[in-house]
This record gives C-alpha cells, structure tokens and sequence, in this order.
C-alpha cells in the first residue's frame, strides 16, 4: 500500500533524487558511538537540533495562551503556570531547552573547533554556524523579557542600555528595539514578541538549511 | 581552475584529491563493515541518544519548575537587574574599570565584537591543513584560554551576586482576601498600623500581617509592647476596637 502510493507520487514528482539527498548516505565508522564510545561527541549537534524542535514545538504551544502585552503577560503566564493542565511542564520545557540549546551549542562548537572541522572546504558552514549561535542568543535575550516579570523588565533594560551604547547608531538600534527612546513598554514587548516568534525564528530555519544542505554536500570531515 | 562537477573527493570526508595531500584521512570503506545506513540504522541509534538526553531533560523539568517573578515594576527603582546565565560573563565584564564607565563601550561593544568576529573568522587565520588540535598549539591555546576567561567571569558573577536578596526582591507576594466590609477592616484603615503595614496588610517598613499564625490575645500584646523595630504604645485607639481588629487580623490569610 504504502510502496503504491511512493510509485504514484513518485512517478509524477521524482522524489527518489530527494530522498536519497536526505536520508539515503553512509554513516562513517569514526563518528558512530556504537563503535566508538569517544564519537558521543559528535551527538552534540544532533541533540541541538533536537531541542532546537522541541523549543519550537513548545513555543508553539506556549503562544495558544501568552498574551503580548504589558496589562496581560504576566498574568497569561502565571495562569498558564499554575492553572492550565501540563503548562508548568510546556513551560518548563521551553525554559529549561533555552539554557540546554546553548550548552549543546556550545559543545557542539568546541568539538567542531578541536577535530579542526572548520578547514577547508568547510570555512562556510563555520560562518553560518556563527550566525546560528549569535540567532539563539538573540532568541535567549528576546525570550526573556516575554514573561513580562521583574528580572525580564530590568535585564532587558540593561541590555537595551547595551545596545545603545554601540558608537553612531546605538540610538536608532535602541529606538528599532524598544520602540521609543525613553521608555521600555507595551511597544518593547510587542517587539520583543515579533522578533523572537517571527524574525529571529525565520532566520534560524533558513540559517539551518543552509548548514545542513553544505553537511550533505561536503560530507562530515573525516577522522583526525 | 577546477569547476564544479570535476571535482573528486576522498571518501566521505571530501577532502578534495589531490595525491600530494600528506593527511589525507582513510576512505571510511577501509573499515569493512563498519559504516552504516544513515536511514534506518544509524538514525534509531541516534534516537536512542536523544532518548536518553529527553529523560534528563524531563527530570529537569519536572524536579525544578520554570521560575516566574512578580509582574514587572518600572517604578520599583531598587530592583538588582540579573542577567540569564549565559549573558553573565558578559554582564560581569562591565563591571570592571576598564570597560565601564567612560569606557562602557569597550566592555559592552568593542571586547564582545572581536571576540565574535575573531570567532567568525577561525577558518581564515588557521588556515594549515592540520587537524589535531595538540599539533595546532596557538588555535587551541586561545580557544582554551577563551573558555577560561568565559568561565571565570561566570563564575565571579554568580559569587558576586546576592541571590538571597534576588530572591526577596522577585518573590510573588500573594493578595489576601478579606472582607472590606469587615469592622476590623475598618478600624485599621482608621488606625495608624496602615502607616508600616500598608494599606492591603502587605507589610512596608512594618512585617506583612497575613499569615502571623498569631492568636488575637498575641496581636494586642504587640500592639501595646511593640517587637523588634516596632516601638511600644502605638495603639491609640479603645481596648473594644483592638480586640475586633486582633481578631480580623489574627483570621487574615493567603490563598
């Protein structure tokens, strides 16, 4: 049944070349912990990407009740916190993945900068890796004010104060952020919530496709 | 120039070949046997490390609840500011003379742009063909020291801050239910107890009243004797008032 209906859609689309580009390849001994217990270092991309999905996929469920703005989000949480069944736990997940997403990424990095992964001919796939890391720091610092609780409030304000700090265009930087000059509010928050749900998410996917369409392409570097 | 389709790779790591190269790594077919499929075989594999990486996560999880301070306060001018954990560093940083102040941009920009950037651009400064880290001395000496000195700002943030006080200073502090009807509520918003103790019972320079765990003969003790920085003789009203209020105060509880 299933064959049939690979056949059907097969035939009209010519989807064998696609499936053989993501999943049909040679898995290389030195990076298979199965032989190997050492090769565990070379999971920690693997499991980025898996909290990577797991923060989405909670992220998802957190905006059906998060509500942007500054009357409303503190409470949209803590009602979500205490009162809707499992939203401690879709919470706690998406808190607990954000801290998890960069220490994977971080050993992730190490492990790419210590087996010199990133010579020749792989320089690109380092520099879109980069931006990955500096895309989730952007998603941790916009995600935090999203709560709309005290430590978010007054984090965001000194990062913000940060921000404004770059020489020439801090103030435009600042103003493109907070949405005023002076004052961290409503607009704050709603910008806050675009960038982390929209923009920087965007971003990441396509950031993401890059990296991996260039690991595809290039292979993963051999053993030292 | 070598263009597109012409181009050969070794094995599956694609070192490019070339012949003269002196490290180019075995082709993985000499390990017969040993690779695998990516699909399915390797992919289940890996699922089982993802596996056993959820069940810690979920431990995690479920052992220490996501935390939530009270609903922000823009007026509340006291309020230590606290990064999440992996801005402490750079948070920490700040605080030294030489990147604050005058030189506040130092600190906030110039020392965190170039360390991006010089990270952004490792593959173009150690750019020899050897891949062992003990064997490229310099790109692994300042990665190690960069960890280093990451690790030791953290950890000297993390001293340096009172997390007892964030702690206070966050905390939820639970509203109370009363009746406003009440004729105890009514002698206190007459009395002079709303000066420290607030106007809703939440405390101010004076405790909180909710949740004394006090009899009524207890509270009326304190309100003629005082404790701690309370002094003595503040109730000026009747015996009759201070009995009712001690009674309404004594029932007062959180949810």
């Amino acid at each position: 049944m299933l064959n049939k209906i690979y056949d059907w859609v097969d035939e009209r689309l010519d989807i064998t070349p696609i499936w053989r580009d993501i999943a049909d390849h040679e898995v290389p001994e030195h990076v298979n912990p199965a032989h190997h217990f050492s090769a565990f270092i070379y999971c920690f991309g693997g499991l980025t990407f898996f909290v990577t999905v797991i923060q989405i996929l909670s992220g998802m469920f957190l905006t059906m009740y998060y509500t942007p703005d500054i009357e409303n989000a503190w409470k949209s949480v803590f009602y979500l916190q205490n009162d809707v069944a499992f939203g401690e736990l879709v919470r706690g997940m998406h808190h607990w993945g954000a801290s998890l997403v960069i220490v994977m990424m971080f050993l992730h990095t190490l492990r790419v900068f210590f087996t010199g992964s990133y010579k020749k001919p792989r320089e690109l796939n380092w520099i879109v890796g980069v931006l990955i890391f500096g895309v989730m720091l952007g998603l941790g610092f916009t995600g935090y004010l999203l709560p709309w609780d005290m430590k978010a409030l007054f984090a965001t304000k000194v990062g913000i104060e940060i921000a404004a700090s770059v020489p020439f265009i801090g103030e435009q930087i600042k103003i493109l952020l907070a949405g005023d000059s002076t004052i961290l509010g409503a607009q704050t928050l709603t910008r806050f919530f675009a960038i982390h749900v929209f923009f920087l998410p965007a971003a990441l996917l396509g950031l993401l496709a890059a990296h991996f369409i260039m690991i595809r392409r290039q292979g993963i570097s051999g053993p030292l | 120039m070598h263009r597109g389709k012409g181009m050969k790779f070794v094995g599956d790591s694609r070192i490019k070949a070339s012949g003269k190269m002196s490290n180019t790594p075995k082709d993985y077919s000499e390990y017969p046997g040993k690779t695998e499929a990516f699909w399915p075989n390797f992919l289940l594999k890996e699922w089982m490390v993802g596996a056993v990486f959820l069940i810690g996560y979920l431990i995690v999880t479920l052992a220490h609840p996501s935390p939530l301070e009270r609903q922000a306060d823009p007026t509340d001018t006291m309020y230590i500011p606290i990064p999440d954990w992996y801005f402490l560093f750079m948070y920490q940083l700040l605080k030294y003379e030489f990147a604050s102040g005058p030189y506040n941009v130092i600190g906030a920009i110039v020392i965190p742009g170039l360390a991006f950037m010089a990270l952004m651009l490792v593959p173009f400064m150690d750019t020899t063909k050897e891949r062992r880290p003990f064997k490229r001395p310099l790109p692994t000496g300042f990665m190690i020291l960069s960890f280093l000195a990451i690790f030791y700002l953290t950890w000297e943030s993390v001293e340096n801050h009172d997390w007892e006080a964030a702690k206070v200073q966050g905390a939820i502090v639970d509203e109370v239910e009363y009746d406003e009807t009440a004729e105890g509520y009514e002698i206190y918003q007459g009395s002079s107890c709303i000066g420290c103790h607030g106007d809703s019972f939440q405390g101010g320079l004076g405790l909180p009243l909710t949740n004394t765990g006090m009899t009524p003969e207890e509270i009326i003790e304190i309100a003629h004797d005082g404790r701690g920085t309370m002094p003595a003789g503040t109730w000026e009203g009747s015996e009759e008032d201070l009995q009712v209020l001690a009674e309404f105060i004594a029932e007062l509880e959180t949810k």
